[in-house]
C-alpha cells in the first residue's frame, strides 16, 4: 500500500456518551480515490466515526486529519471539500428536487445547473418532484446527488443500500463505481458484506467500537482460507439474487 | 475553492426556501390570511348598523299626533307597530322591545297630548338613550311656538372623521396573524427542521447557524409582510380602513409588524426548543397565543375589561402592537409617536430572546 497517500487519517479516535463507550481507539487511514468500507453490525459505531470525520460530532480524543485539515481547527475547510449523505437525512419541506438543489448550492456557496445534477443520478425526469414522493432507491440517489454539489474531494455513504431492492443496489454501485472513477474517494457504510465484496477496495470491520481487521476483501477471503476455514456447503457459481436480477433485469427502472 | 465562502448567498438561499415552503404550507396561508380576513369580514359586516332603539306602539296607542309623527324621523328609534299587549309584555320582558309608548288625547285643553312611556330593566342602556331623545322630542315640540326668553340653541356638527368598526378591528387581526405566524410558524419549522434532521444535513454544509436562523426569519417575516399587505389592502378598498396619510401610514404599520414578528418569533424559538414532540407543540403556543389572542385587545378594547383584568392586558406585548398600530394607522402618529408601545415590544423581545438562546435546540 505505500503506491497510495492517506486522505483521512484516523487516530485513536475515542468517543464516549455518558455511560457507555462508542468508539474505542480506532485508528486507520483512507487512501485516495479508493472506495473504503466500515462494516459491521448495527450499534458497532460505524455511524458515530462517520460522524465525527464529517465535523457533525464531537470527538472525545484522538487525531483525524481529513486532506490535511485538522477536525478540531478546520471543520469549515473539511466541510468544504467533503460530501455527506446521513442515514435517515431529512429534506426542506414542500420543495421540489431542483429547488432543493439550489438551497444546497447556496448553502455550499458554488453555481451549478441542478438538471446537471440530478442527470448525474438519473432523477431528471423527478425534477419536480418532491423528496417525499420518491422510492427508496431515488431518495439514496438524490441523497448522492447533493453530496456531489460542491464537487467533493471524500464523498461519506452512510447505509445507502440498506432498505433497497436488488436491482435498486445494483443501480447504486454502479453510480458509486462511476463518482470514484470521476477522482473522488468514497467512505460507505454498510452491513451487506457481498455488496463491501463488490464495491469497496478495502473493509474495516468495525465491532464494539474497535477495528478487528482491516485490508482488501480478496486478502481478507484469503487470510480466512489459508487458516483451514472451508465453507459448510459448496458454492455454486450463481447464486439466487443472481437469479433474481437475471430474470428481472437489472436496467433502470421506473419506480427504483 | 479558493473564492472565500459567502454567507450572504447561503442566507438568501435559504430564505428563499424557505418562503417557498411556507408559501406551499397549508397551515401557515390559513394562520396568516384566512382567519384574519374571516373576522374582518364577519366584523366588516356587523359593524355598519349603529345604535337602535327599538320603541313599540302600544296598540290602543293614538297614532295620528306630532309625536309619533315626529319619533318616525328619528333614525335612533325604530318604531314597532301591531303588536299585541302581550307580545309586548314578552317583549319588554326580554328586552327585545327597549321601550313601549302609548300616546293619547288629554280630555283636558292643555296639554293636548298624554304620552305614557314604559321602560325595562332589560334594556337600561338603549332606555336611557330613548329618554333622552324623547326629552329633546318633547321640548322642541312645546316650545315650537314660543320665543326663547333666556338663550336659544343653536347646534351643528362638524364632518369628522368616522371610526368604523374596521378601524379597530383591522389592526387587532393584524396583530393576531403576526402573532400565530410568529409562534406558530417558528416553532413548527425550527422543530420539525431539527426532527426530520434537515438543519443536521445542514450542518455537513459549511452553512453557518446565524445564516440558518436569519434565512429563516426573513421568508417569515417576507411572508407576513405580504399577508399584512393583503389584509391591510382588503381592509382599505373594501371596507373603508381608515390609512390616514396613505401609503406612508401602510409603510409605519410594516415596520411595526416587523418589531411585533420579530418578538413574536423569539416566543416560537423557545416553543420549539421546550417541546418534546410535535403534538405538544399547539398546546404550548396556545398557551401563548390564546390570552394575547383574548387580552390584547384583539375584539374588544381593554377599557371595557373589568379593572382587576387591565394590568394583565397592559402586561401583555400584543397590547401595544395593536395598540401602536391603531394609533399609526387612525391617528395618523409616526413611530416616534408610539415609542412608548415600540419600547415595551422591545424589552419583551430581549426577555424573550434572552429565555430562547437558553432552551433552543439544534439537535
Amino acid at each position: 500500500m505505500d503506491k497510495t497517500n492517506a486522505i483521512i487519517s484516523v487516530k485513536e479516535l475515542v468517543k464516549k456518551y455518558d455511560d457507555f463507550t462508542a468508539v474505542q481507539g480506532i485508528s486507520f487511514d483512507v487512501y485516495e480515490n479508493e472506495i473504503f468500507g466500515l462494516l459491521g453490525p448495527n450499534g458497532a459505531g460505524k455511524t458515530t466515526t462517520l460522524e465525527i470525520i464529517e465535523t457533525l460530532r464531537e470527538k472525545t480524543s484522538g487525531n483525524i486529519i481529513v486532506d490535511g485539515y485538522s477536525v478540531d481547527k478546520d471543520a469549515n475547510k473539511i466541510k468544504r471539500i467533503i460530501g455527506v449523505q446521513l442515514q435517515t437525512a431529512g429534506y426542506y419541506p414542500n420543495l421540489n428536487l431542483v429547488e432543493l438543489m439550489e438551497l444546497f448550492s447556496g448553502l455550499y456557496g458554488v453555481d451549478i445547473k441542478p438538471m446537471e445534477m440530478l442527470e448525474k443520478v438519473n432523477l431528471q425526469d423527478k425534477a419536480k418532484s418532491k423528496y417525499k414522493a420518491l422510492s427508496g432507491g431515488q431518495k439514496q440517489r438524490f441523497s448522492i446527488a447533493t453530496t456531489l454539489i460542491n464537487s467533493p474531494k471524500i464523498i461519506f455513504l452512510d447505509e445507502p443500500t440498506t432498505g433497497l431492492d436488488p436491482q435498486a443496489r445494483r443501480n447504486l454501485w454502479d453510480l458509486i463505481i462511476d463518482i470514484r472513477n470521476n477522482g473522488t474517494t468514497v467512505v460507505i457504510t454498510t452491513h451487506y458484506m457481498d455488496e463491501a465484496e463488490q464495491l469497496c477496495d478495502r473493509v474495516a470491520f468495525v465491532e464494539r467500537g474497535e477495528i478487528i481487521a482491516l485490508d482488501t476483501p480478496d486478502n481478507l477471503i484469503d487470510n480466512l482460507i489459508n487458516s483451514g476455514f472451508e465453507r459448510t456447503k459448496e458454492v455454486k457459481k450463481a447464486n439466487l439474487e443472481d437469479v433474481f436480477i437475471h430474470l428481472t433485469g437489472k436496467e433502470w427502472r421506473e419506480d427504483n | 475553492m479558493s473564492k472565500p465562502y459567502n454567507n450572504t448567498k447561503a442566507t438568501l438561499a435559504l430564505a428563499k426556501a424557505s418562503f417557498r415552503s411556507i408559501m406551499r404550507s397549508p397551515s401557515a396561508v390559513v394562520f396568516t390570511l384566512a382567519f384574519p380576513l374571516i373576522f374582518i369580514l364577519v366584523f366588516g359586516f356587523l359593524g355598519k348598523g349603529g345604535v337602535k332603539v327599538d320603541l313599540a306602539i302600544a296598540p290602543e296607542s293614538d297614532l295620528q299626533n306630532p309625536i309619533i309623527n315626529a319619533l318616525e324621523q328619528i333614525s335612533v328609534v325604530h318604531l314597532l307597530k301591531d303588536k299585541d299587549t302581550a307580545e309586548l309584555k314578552k317583549g319588554l320582558e326580554k328586552g327585545t322591545i327597549d321601550a313601549v309608548i302609548n300616546v293619547q288625547k288629554n280630555d283636558e285643553t292643555t296639554p293636548a297630548y298624554l304620552a305614557n312611556v314604559q321602560y325595562t330593566s332589560a334594556s337600561i342602556d338603549k332606555g336611557t338613550i330613548l329618554k333622552s331623545v324623547l326629552n329633546n322630542l318633547m321640548y322642541t315640540l312645546n316650545s315650537k311656538d314660543i320665543k326663547p326668553t333666556i338663550a336659544q340653541l343653536n347646534e351643528s356638527i362638524v364632518q369628522g372623521r368616522i371610526y368604523r368598526t374596521i378601524d379597530f378591528i383591522l389592526p387587532g387581526q393584524l396583530g393576531f396573524s403576526l402573532l400565530s405566524t410568529g409562534v406558530f410558524g417558528t416553532a413548527f419549522v425550527f422543530f420539525s427542521l431539527r426532527q426530520t434532521l434537515v438543519i443536521k444535513r445542514f450542518f455537513a454544509t459549511p452553512v453557518s447557524r446565524a445564516s440558518i436562523v436569519f434565512g429563516e426569519g426573513i421568508a417569515r417575516i417576507g411572508f407576513a409582510l405580504c399577508g399584512a399587505v393583503f389584509i391591510i389592502l382588503i381592509g382599505h378598498f373594501f371596507f373603508h380602513f381608515t390609512l390616514i396619510h396613505g401609503i406612508v401610514t401602510v409603510l409605519n404599520m410594516l415596520l411595526l409588524a416587523i418589531i411585533g414578528l420579530i418578538v413574536f418569533m423569539g416566543f416560537g424559538f423557545v416553543v420549539s426548543g421546550i417541546a418534546k414532540s410535535e403534538s405538544t407543540i399547539p398546546p404550548i403556543s396556545n398557551i401563548i397565543t390564546l390570552p394575547q389572542f383574548l387580552l390584547s385587545g384583539t375584539f374588544f378594547s381593554i377599557d371595557a375589561f373589568p379593572s382587576w383584568l387591565q394590568p394583565i392586558s397592559r402586561a401583555l406585548p400584543l397590547t401595544y402592537l395593536n395598540d401602536a398600530m391603531r394609533k399609526v394607522a387612525f391617528e395618523g402618529a409616526g413611530l416616534w409617536d408610539v415609542k412608548h408601545q415600540i419600547l415595551i415590544m422591545v424589552i419583551w423581545g430581549i426577555g424573550v430572546y434572552t429565555v430562547a438562546v437558553k432552551v433552543f435546540k439544534w439537535e
